[in-house]
Protein backbone atom coordinates (compact mmCIF):
# COMPACT_ATOMS: atom_id res chain seq x y z
CA UNK A 1 0.00 0.00 0.00
CA UNK A 2 1.32 3.41 -0.87
CA UNK A 3 0.70 6.56 1.04
CA UNK A 4 0.45 10.30 0.50
CA UNK A 5 2.04 11.95 3.52
CA UNK A 6 4.49 9.65 5.23
CA UNK A 7 6.62 8.36 2.34
CA UNK A 8 9.81 9.87 3.67
CA UNK A 9 9.21 9.77 7.36
CA UNK A 10 11.88 7.21 8.07
CA UNK A 11 14.56 9.25 6.36
CA UNK A 12 16.23 11.12 9.22
CA UNK A 13 17.52 13.83 6.84
CA UNK A 14 14.16 14.60 5.29
CA UNK A 15 13.98 17.81 7.35
CA UNK A 16 16.86 19.22 5.34
CA UNK A 17 15.75 20.94 2.17
CA UNK A 18 18.36 19.27 -0.06
CA UNK A 19 17.16 15.80 0.90
CA UNK A 20 13.53 16.85 0.73
CA UNK A 21 14.07 18.28 -2.77
CA UNK A 22 15.81 15.14 -3.91
CA UNK A 23 12.63 13.37 -2.80
CA UNK A 24 10.44 15.70 -4.79
CA UNK A 25 9.70 18.58 -2.40
CA UNK A 26 8.61 21.82 -4.09
CA UNK A 27 8.35 20.04 -7.45
CA UNK A 28 4.66 20.89 -7.77
CA UNK A 29 5.28 24.64 -7.77
CA UNK A 30 6.38 24.89 -11.42
CA UNK A 31 3.11 23.35 -12.49
CA UNK A 32 1.07 25.39 -10.02
CA UNK A 33 2.54 28.71 -11.15
CA UNK A 34 1.66 27.84 -14.74
CA UNK A 35 -1.97 27.57 -13.74
CA UNK A 36 -4.39 30.34 -12.88
CA UNK A 37 -5.15 30.51 -9.15
CA UNK A 38 -8.79 29.54 -9.79
CA UNK A 39 -7.63 26.47 -11.66
CA UNK A 40 -5.70 25.40 -8.58
CA UNK A 41 -8.81 25.86 -6.46
CA UNK A 42 -10.80 23.87 -9.02
CA UNK A 43 -8.35 20.98 -8.86
CA UNK A 44 -8.56 20.95 -5.06
CA UNK A 45 -12.36 21.04 -5.29
CA UNK A 46 -12.27 18.06 -7.63
CA UNK A 47 -10.02 16.13 -5.27
CA UNK A 48 -12.72 16.29 -2.60
CA UNK A 49 -10.09 17.14 0.04
CA UNK A 50 -11.70 17.82 3.40
CA UNK A 51 -10.26 19.71 6.34
CA UNK A 52 -8.23 17.62 8.77
CA UNK A 53 -8.52 20.06 11.69
CA UNK A 54 -11.73 18.51 13.00
CA UNK A 55 -14.71 19.69 11.01
CA UNK A 56 -14.01 17.95 7.70
CA UNK A 57 -15.09 20.97 5.66
CA UNK A 58 -14.36 20.86 1.92
CA UNK A 59 -11.11 22.73 1.40
CA UNK A 60 -11.70 23.91 -2.16
CA UNK A 61 -15.15 25.17 -1.29
CA UNK A 62 -13.80 27.15 1.66
CA UNK A 63 -11.21 28.81 -0.57
CA UNK A 64 -14.02 29.72 -2.96
CA UNK A 65 -15.60 31.93 -0.27
CA UNK A 66 -12.80 34.48 -0.57
CA UNK A 67 -14.47 37.54 -2.15
CA UNK A 68 -13.45 37.81 -5.80
CA UNK A 69 -12.81 41.48 -6.41
CA UNK A 70 -11.94 42.66 -2.94
CA UNK A 71 -9.12 45.17 -2.66
CA UNK A 72 -8.29 43.93 0.81
CA UNK A 73 -5.21 41.93 1.69
CA UNK A 74 -5.82 38.17 1.90
CA UNK A 75 -4.20 36.03 4.59
CA UNK A 76 -3.49 32.33 4.88
CA UNK A 77 -3.18 30.78 8.32
CA UNK A 78 -1.83 27.34 9.00
CA UNK A 79 -3.41 26.03 12.19
CA UNK A 80 -0.72 24.19 14.13
CA UNK A 81 -2.27 24.68 17.56
CA UNK A 82 -2.85 20.94 17.97
CA UNK A 83 -4.02 20.74 21.58
CA UNK A 84 -6.95 18.34 21.62
CA UNK A 85 -6.38 15.38 23.94
CA UNK A 86 -5.48 12.43 21.73
CA UNK A 87 -4.23 14.48 18.79
CA UNK A 88 -0.53 14.57 17.96
CA UNK A 89 -0.35 14.05 14.21
CA UNK A 90 0.49 17.54 12.94
CA UNK A 91 3.56 17.41 15.07
CA UNK A 92 4.66 14.27 13.20
CA UNK A 93 4.40 16.06 9.85
CA UNK A 94 6.47 18.98 11.09
CA UNK A 95 9.09 16.83 12.76
CA UNK A 96 9.48 14.44 9.84
CA UNK A 97 8.72 16.35 6.67
CA UNK A 98 8.28 20.10 7.26
CA UNK A 99 8.94 21.05 3.64
CA UNK A 100 5.89 19.17 2.44
CA UNK A 101 3.79 21.39 4.66
CA UNK A 102 5.52 24.58 3.49
CA UNK A 103 5.01 23.54 -0.12
CA UNK A 104 1.33 23.03 0.67
CA UNK A 105 1.16 26.50 2.16
CA UNK A 106 2.68 28.03 -0.97
CA UNK A 107 0.09 26.26 -3.11
CA UNK A 108 -2.80 27.41 -0.91
CA UNK A 109 -1.52 30.98 -0.69
CA UNK A 110 -1.19 31.15 -4.48
CA UNK A 111 -4.72 29.83 -4.97
CA UNK A 112 -6.34 32.31 -2.59
CA UNK A 113 -4.08 35.24 -3.41
CA UNK A 114 -2.31 35.57 -0.06
CA UNK A 115 1.09 37.24 0.07
CA UNK A 116 1.51 36.74 3.81
CA UNK A 117 0.88 33.52 5.68
CA UNK A 118 1.18 32.71 9.36
CA UNK A 119 1.72 29.42 11.11
CA UNK A 120 -0.07 29.51 14.43
CA UNK A 121 1.94 27.08 16.53
CA UNK A 122 1.13 26.09 20.10
CA UNK A 123 3.58 27.54 22.61
CA UNK A 124 4.66 24.18 23.99
CA UNK A 125 5.94 23.05 20.61
CA UNK A 126 9.21 24.90 21.04
CA UNK A 127 11.45 22.38 19.26
CA UNK A 128 8.97 22.16 16.41
CA UNK A 129 9.07 25.95 16.21
CA UNK A 130 12.85 25.71 15.81
CA UNK A 131 12.50 23.08 13.10
CA UNK A 132 10.13 25.33 11.18
CA UNK A 133 12.26 28.47 11.61
CA UNK A 134 15.08 26.54 10.00
CA UNK A 135 12.90 25.08 7.25
CA UNK A 136 11.46 28.50 6.39
CA UNK A 137 14.94 30.02 6.22
CA UNK A 138 16.07 27.20 3.91
CA UNK A 139 13.03 27.64 1.67
CA UNK A 140 13.78 31.37 1.43
CA UNK A 141 17.37 30.66 0.50
CA UNK A 142 16.29 28.29 -2.28
CA UNK A 143 13.90 30.88 -3.64
CA UNK A 144 10.63 29.10 -2.74
CA UNK A 145 9.62 31.94 -0.43
CA UNK A 146 10.09 35.68 -0.66
CA UNK A 147 9.80 37.82 -3.75
CA UNK A 148 9.02 36.58 -7.23
CA UNK A 149 9.12 32.89 -6.40
CA UNK A 150 10.62 30.86 -9.27
CA UNK A 151 10.18 33.97 -11.45
CA UNK A 152 6.42 33.56 -11.26
CA UNK A 153 5.79 37.09 -10.07
CA UNK A 154 4.22 35.59 -6.95
CA UNK A 155 5.51 36.75 -3.55
CA UNK A 156 4.99 35.01 -0.25
CA UNK A 157 6.31 35.44 3.28
CA UNK A 158 5.61 32.86 5.98
CA UNK A 159 5.89 33.76 9.66
CA UNK A 160 5.35 31.73 12.78
CA UNK A 161 3.16 33.04 15.57
CA UNK A 162 3.63 31.20 18.85
CA UNK A 163 0.67 30.68 21.13
CA UNK A 164 1.16 30.52 24.86
CA UNK A 165 -0.88 27.68 26.28
CA UNK A 166 -4.58 27.92 25.49
CA UNK A 167 -6.46 25.10 23.75
CA UNK A 168 -9.21 27.44 22.59
CA UNK A 169 -6.77 29.23 20.26
CA UNK A 170 -7.14 26.27 17.90
CA UNK A 171 -10.69 27.42 17.21
CA UNK A 172 -10.21 29.55 14.13
CA UNK A 173 -11.74 32.81 15.34
CA UNK A 174 -10.01 32.54 18.74
CA UNK A 175 -6.84 31.99 16.76
CA UNK A 176 -7.44 35.27 14.95
CA UNK A 177 -7.91 37.12 18.24
CA UNK A 178 -4.66 35.64 19.48
CA UNK A 179 -2.86 36.47 16.24
CA UNK A 180 -3.92 40.08 16.69
CA UNK A 181 -2.32 40.20 20.13
CA UNK A 182 -5.32 39.79 22.39
CA UNK A 183 -6.92 37.15 24.55
CA UNK A 184 -7.89 34.06 22.60
CA UNK A 185 -11.58 34.82 22.54
CA UNK A 186 -13.68 33.22 19.79
CA UNK A 187 -15.81 35.59 17.73
CA UNK A 188 -19.39 35.29 16.62
CA UNK A 189 -19.79 33.82 13.11
CA UNK A 190 -20.82 35.14 10.64
CA UNK A 191 -18.82 36.89 9.42
CA UNK A 192 -16.72 33.86 8.60
CA UNK A 193 -12.96 34.34 8.38
CA UNK A 194 -13.01 33.91 4.61
CA UNK A 195 -14.97 37.18 4.44
CA UNK A 196 -13.67 38.97 7.52
CA UNK A 197 -10.78 37.32 9.30
CA UNK A 198 -7.41 38.59 10.44
CA UNK A 199 -7.49 42.40 10.72
CA UNK A 200 -10.94 42.21 9.13
CA UNK A 201 -9.44 40.94 5.90
CA UNK A 202 -10.38 37.75 4.02
CA UNK A 203 -8.54 34.88 5.70
CA UNK A 204 -8.33 31.15 5.16
CA UNK A 205 -7.50 28.97 8.13
CA UNK A 206 -6.39 25.44 7.28
CA UNK A 207 -4.92 22.64 9.30
CA UNK A 208 -1.32 21.40 8.91
CA UNK A 209 -2.41 18.02 7.55
CA UNK A 210 -4.91 19.54 5.14
CA UNK A 211 -2.21 21.73 3.62
CA UNK A 212 0.27 18.87 3.49
CA UNK A 213 -2.03 16.97 1.14
CA UNK A 214 -1.82 19.68 -1.51
CA UNK A 215 1.57 18.82 -3.07
CA UNK A 216 0.34 15.30 -3.89
CA UNK A 217 -2.88 16.62 -5.37
CA UNK A 218 -1.11 19.18 -7.55
CA UNK A 219 1.61 16.75 -8.64
CA UNK A 220 -0.67 13.85 -9.45
CA UNK A 221 -4.06 15.38 -10.03
CA UNK A 222 -7.41 15.09 -8.30
CA UNK A 223 -8.21 11.74 -9.91
CA UNK A 224 -5.07 10.13 -8.50
CA UNK A 225 -5.94 11.50 -5.08
CA UNK A 226 -9.42 10.06 -5.26
CA UNK A 227 -7.97 6.59 -5.77
CA UNK A 228 -7.42 6.68 -2.02
CA UNK A 229 -10.21 6.50 0.50
CA UNK A 230 -13.94 6.64 -0.02
CA UNK A 231 -16.20 8.61 -2.34
CA UNK A 232 -17.02 11.28 0.25
CA UNK A 233 -13.84 11.03 2.29
CA UNK A 234 -11.08 10.78 -0.30
CA UNK A 235 -7.44 10.38 0.57
CA UNK A 236 -5.70 9.14 3.65
CA UNK A 237 -5.92 10.25 7.25
CA UNK A 238 -3.25 10.52 9.86
CA UNK A 239 -4.49 8.83 12.99
CA UNK A 240 -2.65 9.49 16.22
CA UNK A 241 -3.29 6.45 18.38
CA UNK A 242 -2.81 6.26 22.12
CA UNK A 243 -4.16 4.68 25.26
CA UNK A 244 -4.25 0.98 25.98
CA UNK A 245 -2.71 -0.44 22.82
CA UNK A 246 0.52 -2.23 22.12
CA UNK A 247 1.83 0.13 19.48
CA UNK A 248 0.72 3.72 19.97
CA UNK A 249 1.89 6.25 17.39
CA UNK A 250 0.97 8.19 14.26
CA UNK A 251 -0.35 6.08 11.38
CA UNK A 252 -1.39 7.06 7.87
CA UNK A 253 -4.38 4.98 6.83
CA UNK A 254 -6.68 5.05 3.87
CA UNK A 255 -10.01 6.58 4.75
CA UNK A 256 -12.56 3.85 5.30
CA UNK A 257 -10.33 1.44 7.24
CA UNK A 258 -12.41 -0.48 9.80
CA UNK A 259 -11.66 0.55 13.38
CA UNK A 260 -11.20 -3.08 14.45
CA UNK A 261 -8.67 -3.75 11.70
CA UNK A 262 -6.80 -0.63 12.72
CA UNK A 263 -6.64 -1.74 16.35
CA UNK A 264 -5.72 -5.34 15.62
CA UNK A 265 -3.36 -4.97 12.67
CA UNK A 266 -1.82 -1.53 13.02
CA UNK A 267 -1.81 -1.02 16.76
CA UNK A 268 -0.97 -4.60 17.66
CA UNK A 269 -4.19 -5.03 19.59
CA UNK A 270 -5.19 -4.02 23.10
CA UNK A 271 -2.28 -4.16 25.54
CA UNK A 272 -1.70 -6.80 28.20
CA UNK A 273 -3.95 -9.21 26.33
CA UNK A 274 -7.00 -7.42 27.69
CA UNK A 275 -10.36 -6.85 26.07
CA UNK A 276 -11.48 -3.67 24.37
CA UNK A 277 -13.92 -1.51 26.30
CA UNK A 278 -14.22 1.69 24.32
CA UNK A 279 -12.65 3.90 21.66
CA UNK A 280 -12.70 7.61 21.06
CA UNK A 281 -11.81 7.81 17.37
CA UNK A 282 -11.55 11.53 16.70
CA UNK A 283 -10.31 13.37 19.77
CA UNK A 284 -11.76 14.17 23.19
CA UNK A 285 -14.41 16.52 21.78
CA UNK A 286 -16.45 13.67 20.38
CA UNK A 287 -18.51 10.73 21.56
CA UNK A 288 -17.01 7.52 22.89
CA UNK A 289 -17.81 4.26 21.10
CA UNK A 290 -18.45 1.01 22.96
CA UNK A 291 -16.52 -2.07 21.90
CA UNK A 292 -19.61 -3.32 20.15
CA UNK A 293 -20.06 -0.08 18.22
CA UNK A 294 -16.45 -0.15 17.03
CA UNK A 295 -17.10 -3.30 15.03
CA UNK A 296 -19.38 -1.32 12.72
CA UNK A 297 -17.26 1.79 12.50
CA UNK A 298 -14.73 2.77 9.86
CA UNK A 299 -12.19 5.58 9.81
CA UNK A 300 -13.87 8.05 7.48
CA UNK A 301 -16.12 11.04 8.07
CA UNK A 302 -19.40 9.38 7.05
CA UNK A 303 -18.94 6.14 8.91
CA UNK A 304 -17.96 7.88 12.14
CA UNK A 305 -20.92 10.25 11.83
CA UNK A 306 -23.18 7.28 11.16
CA UNK A 307 -21.96 5.73 14.42
CA UNK A 308 -22.82 8.88 16.31
CA UNK A 309 -19.32 10.24 16.71
CA UNK A 310 -16.77 12.00 14.51
CA UNK A 311 -13.47 11.32 12.82
CA UNK A 312 -12.57 14.81 14.08
CA UNK A 313 -8.85 15.36 14.06
CA UNK A 314 -8.00 11.65 14.22
CA UNK A 315 -7.14 11.65 17.92
CA UNK A 316 -7.81 7.97 18.47
CA UNK A 317 -7.59 6.49 21.95
CA UNK A 318 -8.38 3.10 23.30
CA UNK A 319 -9.65 2.00 26.69
CA UNK A 320 -9.22 -1.55 27.92
CA UNK A 321 -11.67 -3.49 30.08
CA UNK A 322 -10.16 -2.24 33.36
CA UNK A 323 -10.79 1.43 32.59
CA UNK A 324 -13.09 3.27 34.98
CA UNK A 325 -15.42 5.26 32.74
CA UNK A 326 -16.29 7.64 35.57
CA UNK A 327 -12.65 8.55 35.90
CA UNK A 328 -12.32 8.76 32.13
CA UNK A 329 -15.13 11.29 32.03
CA UNK A 330 -13.69 13.13 35.02
CA UNK A 331 -10.41 13.61 33.18
CA UNK A 332 -12.22 14.69 30.03
CA UNK A 333 -14.34 17.21 31.95
CA UNK A 334 -11.31 18.55 33.81
CA UNK A 335 -9.75 19.46 30.49
CA UNK A 336 -12.76 21.45 29.31
CA UNK A 337 -13.24 23.14 32.65
CA UNK A 338 -9.64 24.28 32.47
CA UNK A 339 -9.79 25.44 28.86
CA UNK A 340 -13.15 27.27 28.59
CA UNK A 341 -12.43 30.86 27.64
CA UNK A 342 -15.26 32.00 29.88
CA UNK A 343 -17.11 34.32 27.51
CA UNK A 344 -20.44 32.45 27.46
CA UNK A 345 -22.37 31.55 30.60
CA UNK A 346 -23.59 28.08 29.51
CA UNK A 347 -20.01 27.08 28.74
CA UNK A 348 -18.18 28.74 31.64
CA UNK A 349 -20.69 27.51 34.22
CA UNK A 350 -21.59 24.28 32.44
CA UNK A 351 -18.03 22.98 32.12
CA UNK A 352 -17.43 23.78 35.78
CA UNK A 353 -20.62 22.08 36.92
CA UNK A 354 -20.11 18.97 34.87
CA UNK A 355 -16.60 18.67 36.14
CA UNK A 356 -17.69 19.14 39.75
CA UNK A 357 -20.51 16.61 39.51
CA UNK A 358 -18.35 13.95 37.89
CA UNK A 359 -15.61 14.52 40.45
CA UNK A 360 -18.17 14.13 43.21
CA UNK A 361 -19.36 10.84 41.73
CA UNK A 362 -15.82 9.60 41.26
CA UNK A 363 -14.91 10.38 44.86
CA UNK A 364 -17.88 8.46 46.16
CA UNK A 365 -20.24 11.28 47.05
CA UNK A 366 -22.53 11.01 44.03
CA UNK A 367 -26.28 10.62 44.03
CA UNK A 368 -28.25 8.64 41.48
CA UNK A 369 -30.02 11.78 40.29
CA UNK A 370 -26.64 13.28 39.39
CA UNK A 371 -26.69 11.25 36.19
CA UNK A 372 -29.81 12.94 34.85
CA UNK A 373 -28.46 16.23 36.10
CA UNK A 374 -25.30 15.71 34.02
CA UNK A 375 -27.36 15.06 30.92
CA UNK A 376 -29.57 18.03 31.67
CA UNK A 377 -26.68 20.44 32.11
CA UNK A 378 -25.06 19.10 28.95
CA UNK A 379 -28.20 19.53 26.89
CA UNK A 380 -28.18 23.18 27.90
CA UNK A 381 -24.71 23.61 26.48
CA UNK A 382 -25.35 22.51 22.90
CA UNK A 383 -27.02 23.75 19.72
CA UNK A 384 -25.85 27.27 19.30
CA UNK A 385 -26.27 28.61 22.83
CA UNK A 386 -22.66 29.71 22.81
CA UNK A 387 -20.27 31.70 20.63
CA UNK A 388 -18.26 28.66 19.57
CA UNK A 389 -18.72 24.89 19.64
CA UNK A 390 -16.28 24.34 22.50
CA UNK A 391 -19.27 23.86 24.82
CA UNK A 392 -20.64 21.10 22.57
CA UNK A 393 -17.23 19.51 22.68
CA UNK A 394 -17.73 18.66 26.34
CA UNK A 395 -21.49 18.17 26.29
CA UNK A 396 -21.45 15.48 23.58
CA UNK A 397 -18.85 13.29 25.28
CA UNK A 398 -20.63 13.64 28.63
CA UNK A 399 -23.93 12.50 27.20
CA UNK A 400 -22.22 9.59 25.45
CA UNK A 401 -20.29 8.30 28.48
CA UNK A 402 -23.25 8.61 30.86
CA UNK A 403 -25.74 7.04 28.44
CA UNK A 404 -23.57 4.24 27.11
CA UNK A 405 -22.01 3.24 30.43
CA UNK A 406 -24.92 4.14 32.65
CA UNK A 407 -24.89 0.89 34.61
CA UNK A 408 -21.25 1.44 35.50
CA UNK A 409 -21.94 5.00 36.67
CA UNK A 410 -24.85 3.76 38.78
CA UNK A 411 -22.70 1.05 40.30
CA UNK A 412 -19.96 3.56 41.10
CA UNK A 413 -22.47 5.79 42.87
CA UNK A 414 -23.92 2.87 44.81
CA UNK A 415 -20.56 1.54 45.96
CA UNK A 416 -19.00 4.95 46.38
CA UNK A 417 -16.02 3.73 44.34
CA UNK A 418 -15.06 1.98 41.17
CA UNK A 419 -15.92 -1.68 40.97
CA UNK A 420 -13.25 -2.41 38.38
CA UNK A 421 -9.96 -1.26 39.79
CA UNK A 422 -8.21 -1.84 43.03
CA UNK A 423 -7.45 1.82 43.62
CA UNK B 1 13.59 47.56 38.64
CA UNK B 2 13.04 48.97 35.20
CA UNK B 3 12.87 46.55 32.31
CA UNK B 4 14.20 47.20 28.84
CA UNK B 5 15.10 44.80 26.06
CA UNK B 6 18.78 44.13 25.51
CA UNK B 7 19.93 45.71 22.24
CA UNK B 8 19.90 42.28 20.62
CA UNK B 9 16.34 41.57 21.75
CA UNK B 10 15.23 45.05 20.75
CA UNK B 11 16.40 44.20 17.24
CA UNK B 12 14.41 40.97 17.28
CA UNK B 13 11.41 42.86 18.58
CA UNK B 14 11.60 45.40 15.73
CA UNK B 15 11.74 42.48 13.33
CA UNK B 16 8.58 40.96 14.85
CA UNK B 17 6.65 44.21 14.55
CA UNK B 18 7.28 44.25 10.82
CA UNK B 19 5.57 40.89 10.38
CA UNK B 20 2.10 42.23 11.13
CA UNK B 21 -0.06 44.99 9.65
CA UNK B 22 -0.80 46.24 13.17
CA UNK B 23 1.73 46.84 15.91
CA UNK B 24 -0.16 45.25 18.79
CA UNK B 25 -0.12 41.88 17.04
CA UNK B 26 3.52 41.63 18.05
CA UNK B 27 2.47 41.38 21.71
CA UNK B 28 2.64 37.59 21.98
CA UNK B 29 6.10 37.28 20.44
CA UNK B 30 7.25 40.30 22.46
CA UNK B 31 6.09 38.64 25.66
CA UNK B 32 7.99 35.47 24.75
CA UNK B 33 11.10 37.51 24.20
CA UNK B 34 10.67 39.35 27.48
CA UNK B 35 10.10 36.12 29.38
CA UNK B 36 13.24 34.65 27.86
CA UNK B 37 15.20 37.66 29.07
CA UNK B 38 13.54 38.23 32.45
CA UNK B 39 12.24 34.79 33.45
CA UNK B 40 8.74 36.10 34.08
CA UNK B 41 6.34 38.86 33.10
CA UNK B 42 6.53 41.55 35.77
CA UNK B 43 4.51 44.75 35.95
CA UNK B 44 7.54 46.61 34.60
CA UNK B 45 7.69 44.29 31.60
CA UNK B 46 4.03 44.92 30.88
CA UNK B 47 4.42 48.69 31.09
CA UNK B 48 7.49 48.63 28.90
CA UNK B 49 5.79 46.55 26.20
CA UNK B 50 2.65 48.70 26.37
CA UNK B 51 4.82 51.70 25.61
CA UNK B 52 6.61 50.01 22.72
CA UNK B 53 3.41 48.69 21.15
CA UNK B 54 1.30 51.78 21.81
CA UNK B 55 -1.39 49.98 23.79
CA UNK B 56 -2.52 50.44 27.38
CA UNK B 57 -0.86 48.44 30.15
CA UNK B 58 -4.36 47.05 30.85
CA UNK B 59 -4.45 45.55 27.35
CA UNK B 60 -1.12 43.85 27.94
CA UNK B 61 -2.29 42.62 31.34
CA UNK B 62 -5.45 41.12 29.83
CA UNK B 63 -3.46 39.21 27.26
CA UNK B 64 -0.82 38.01 29.72
CA UNK B 65 -3.35 36.66 32.17
CA UNK B 66 -5.23 34.71 29.49
CA UNK B 67 -2.31 32.45 28.60
CA UNK B 68 -0.92 29.83 30.96
CA UNK B 69 2.62 29.86 29.63
CA UNK B 70 3.47 33.42 30.59
CA UNK B 71 4.80 33.27 34.14
CA UNK B 72 3.07 35.80 36.33
CA UNK B 73 5.64 35.30 39.05
CA UNK B 74 9.24 34.10 39.19
CA UNK B 75 9.47 30.31 39.19
CA UNK B 76 12.15 27.70 39.82
CA UNK B 77 15.08 27.44 37.44
CA UNK B 78 13.68 24.39 35.67
CA UNK B 79 9.97 24.17 35.07
CA UNK B 80 8.74 20.57 35.13
CA UNK B 81 5.32 20.24 33.56
CA UNK B 82 3.80 16.80 33.70
CA UNK B 83 0.96 16.09 31.34
CA UNK B 84 -1.96 14.85 33.38
CA UNK B 85 -4.64 14.91 30.72
CA UNK B 86 -6.92 12.19 29.40
CA UNK B 87 -4.54 10.04 27.36
CA UNK B 88 -1.57 10.35 29.69
CA UNK B 89 -3.84 9.28 32.54
CA UNK B 90 -4.65 6.11 30.59
CA UNK B 91 -0.94 5.33 30.63
CA UNK B 92 -0.31 6.08 34.29
CA UNK B 93 0.44 9.80 34.60
CA UNK B 94 -0.97 9.89 38.15
CA UNK B 95 1.91 7.70 39.28
CA UNK B 96 4.37 9.92 37.43
CA UNK B 97 3.07 12.97 39.28
CA UNK B 98 3.21 11.15 42.62
CA UNK B 99 6.74 10.01 42.01
CA UNK B 100 7.93 13.52 41.14
CA UNK B 101 6.22 14.97 44.20
CA UNK B 102 7.98 12.50 46.45
CA UNK B 103 11.29 12.83 44.72
CA UNK B 104 11.32 16.62 44.76
CA UNK B 105 9.54 16.98 48.08
CA UNK B 106 7.07 19.53 46.75
CA UNK B 107 3.42 19.68 45.85
CA UNK B 108 2.14 20.54 42.43
CA UNK B 109 2.44 24.31 41.97
CA UNK B 110 5.50 24.63 44.22
CA UNK B 111 9.22 25.13 43.77
CA UNK B 112 11.93 23.19 45.56
CA UNK B 113 13.61 24.99 48.48
CA UNK B 114 16.80 25.50 46.47
CA UNK B 115 14.75 27.07 43.65
CA UNK B 116 16.03 24.59 41.08
CA UNK B 117 12.73 22.97 40.14
CA UNK B 118 9.13 24.03 39.85
CA UNK B 119 6.50 21.31 39.45
CA UNK B 120 3.25 21.77 37.52
CA UNK B 121 0.68 19.50 35.99
CA UNK B 122 -0.71 20.57 32.64
CA UNK B 123 -3.32 19.56 30.11
CA UNK B 124 -2.54 17.71 26.88
CA UNK B 125 0.89 18.46 25.40
CA UNK B 126 0.35 16.51 22.17
CA UNK B 127 2.44 13.57 23.26
CA UNK B 128 -0.29 11.01 23.98
CA UNK B 129 1.43 8.26 22.00
CA UNK B 130 4.52 8.43 24.22
CA UNK B 131 2.79 8.77 27.56
CA UNK B 132 3.52 9.31 30.38
CA UNK B 133 5.56 12.38 29.61
CA UNK B 134 6.71 15.72 30.93
CA UNK B 135 8.08 18.92 29.53
CA UNK B 136 11.10 20.46 31.23
CA UNK B 137 11.73 23.97 29.97
CA UNK B 138 11.73 23.62 26.17
CA UNK B 139 12.11 19.85 25.91
CA UNK B 140 9.75 16.89 25.99
CA UNK B 141 10.71 13.75 27.89
CA UNK B 142 8.53 10.84 26.85
CA UNK B 143 7.75 7.22 27.76
CA UNK B 144 8.72 7.92 31.36
CA UNK B 145 9.33 5.46 34.14
CA UNK B 146 10.97 6.03 37.52
CA UNK B 147 14.41 5.08 36.36
CA UNK B 148 14.22 7.47 33.44
CA UNK B 149 12.99 10.31 35.65
CA UNK B 150 15.90 9.74 38.06
CA UNK B 151 18.34 9.91 35.21
CA UNK B 152 16.85 13.09 33.73
CA UNK B 153 16.83 14.92 37.06
CA UNK B 154 20.35 13.79 37.86
CA UNK B 155 21.60 15.24 34.63
CA UNK B 156 19.89 18.55 35.35
CA UNK B 157 21.28 18.56 38.88
CA UNK B 158 24.86 18.09 37.79
CA UNK B 159 24.84 20.62 34.98
C1 LIG C 1 -12.39 24.17 20.45
C2 LIG C 1 -11.80 23.99 19.10
C3 LIG C 1 -10.44 23.70 18.97
C4 LIG C 1 -9.86 23.53 17.72
N1 LIG C 1 -8.52 23.23 17.64
C5 LIG C 1 -7.96 23.05 16.41
C6 LIG C 1 -6.57 22.78 16.28
O1 LIG C 1 -5.84 22.68 17.27
N2 LIG C 1 -6.06 22.62 15.04
C7 LIG C 1 -6.83 22.73 13.92
O2 LIG C 1 -6.33 22.60 12.82
N3 LIG C 1 -8.14 23.00 14.01
C8 LIG C 1 -8.72 23.17 15.22
N4 LIG C 1 -10.06 23.47 15.29
C9 LIG C 1 -10.81 23.64 14.03
C10 LIG C 1 -10.62 25.06 13.48
O3 LIG C 1 -11.60 25.91 14.05
C11 LIG C 1 -10.77 25.10 11.97
O4 LIG C 1 -11.99 24.52 11.63
C12 LIG C 1 -9.69 24.37 11.22
O5 LIG C 1 -8.41 24.83 11.59
C13 LIG C 1 -9.88 24.58 9.74
O6 LIG C 1 -8.92 23.87 9.01
P1 LIG C 1 -9.32 22.68 8.03
O7 LIG C 1 -10.51 23.13 7.23
O8 LIG C 1 -8.12 22.48 7.20
O9 LIG C 1 -9.66 21.52 8.91
C14 LIG C 1 -10.66 23.64 16.56
C15 LIG C 1 -12.01 23.92 16.69
C16 LIG C 1 -12.58 24.08 17.94
C17 LIG C 1 -14.04 24.39 18.03
S1 LIG D 1 -18.40 28.36 24.02
FE1 LIG D 1 -16.94 28.38 25.71
S2 LIG D 1 -14.94 28.47 24.72
FE2 LIG D 1 -16.47 29.05 23.14
S3 LIG D 1 -16.57 31.28 23.27
FE3 LIG D 1 -18.15 30.50 24.65
S4 LIG D 1 -17.11 30.39 26.66
FE4 LIG D 1 -15.52 30.58 25.12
Amino acid sequence: MSSILNNNWNNPRQREIKTAMANGAYASLKKVFNMQPVEVTEEVKKSGLRGRGGAGFLTGMKWGFIPKNSKKTVYLINNFDESEPGTFKDRAIVEKDPHRMLEGMIIAAYAIGARTAYIYIRGEYYRQWEILEKAIAEACREGFLGKNILRSGFDLDIYQHRGAGAYICGEETALLSSLEGGRGYPRIKPPFPAIEGAWRCPTIVNNVETLSNLPFIMNNGAAAYRKFGTEKSPGTKLISASGHVNKPGVYEVEMGLPVRTFVEEHLGGVWKGRKLKGVVPGGSSFQVLTAEETSKCCLDFESCAGCGTSLGSGGFYVMDETTCMVKMLQYTAKFYEHESCGQCTPCREGTGWVSQIVRRIEEGHGRQRDLDLLIDVSKNMVNGRTICVFADALALPVISYVTKFRAEFEEHIKLGRCSLQNG
Amino acid sequence: MNFTFTPENKKKFDEYVKRYPQKRAALLPALWLAQEQNGWISGEVMEYLAGLLEVTPAFVYETVTFYTMYNKKPIGKHHIQVCNSVCCWLRGSEQTVDYLKRKLGVNVGESTADGRFHLSTVECLGSCGSAPMMQIDNDYFENLDEEKIDQILNELNTE
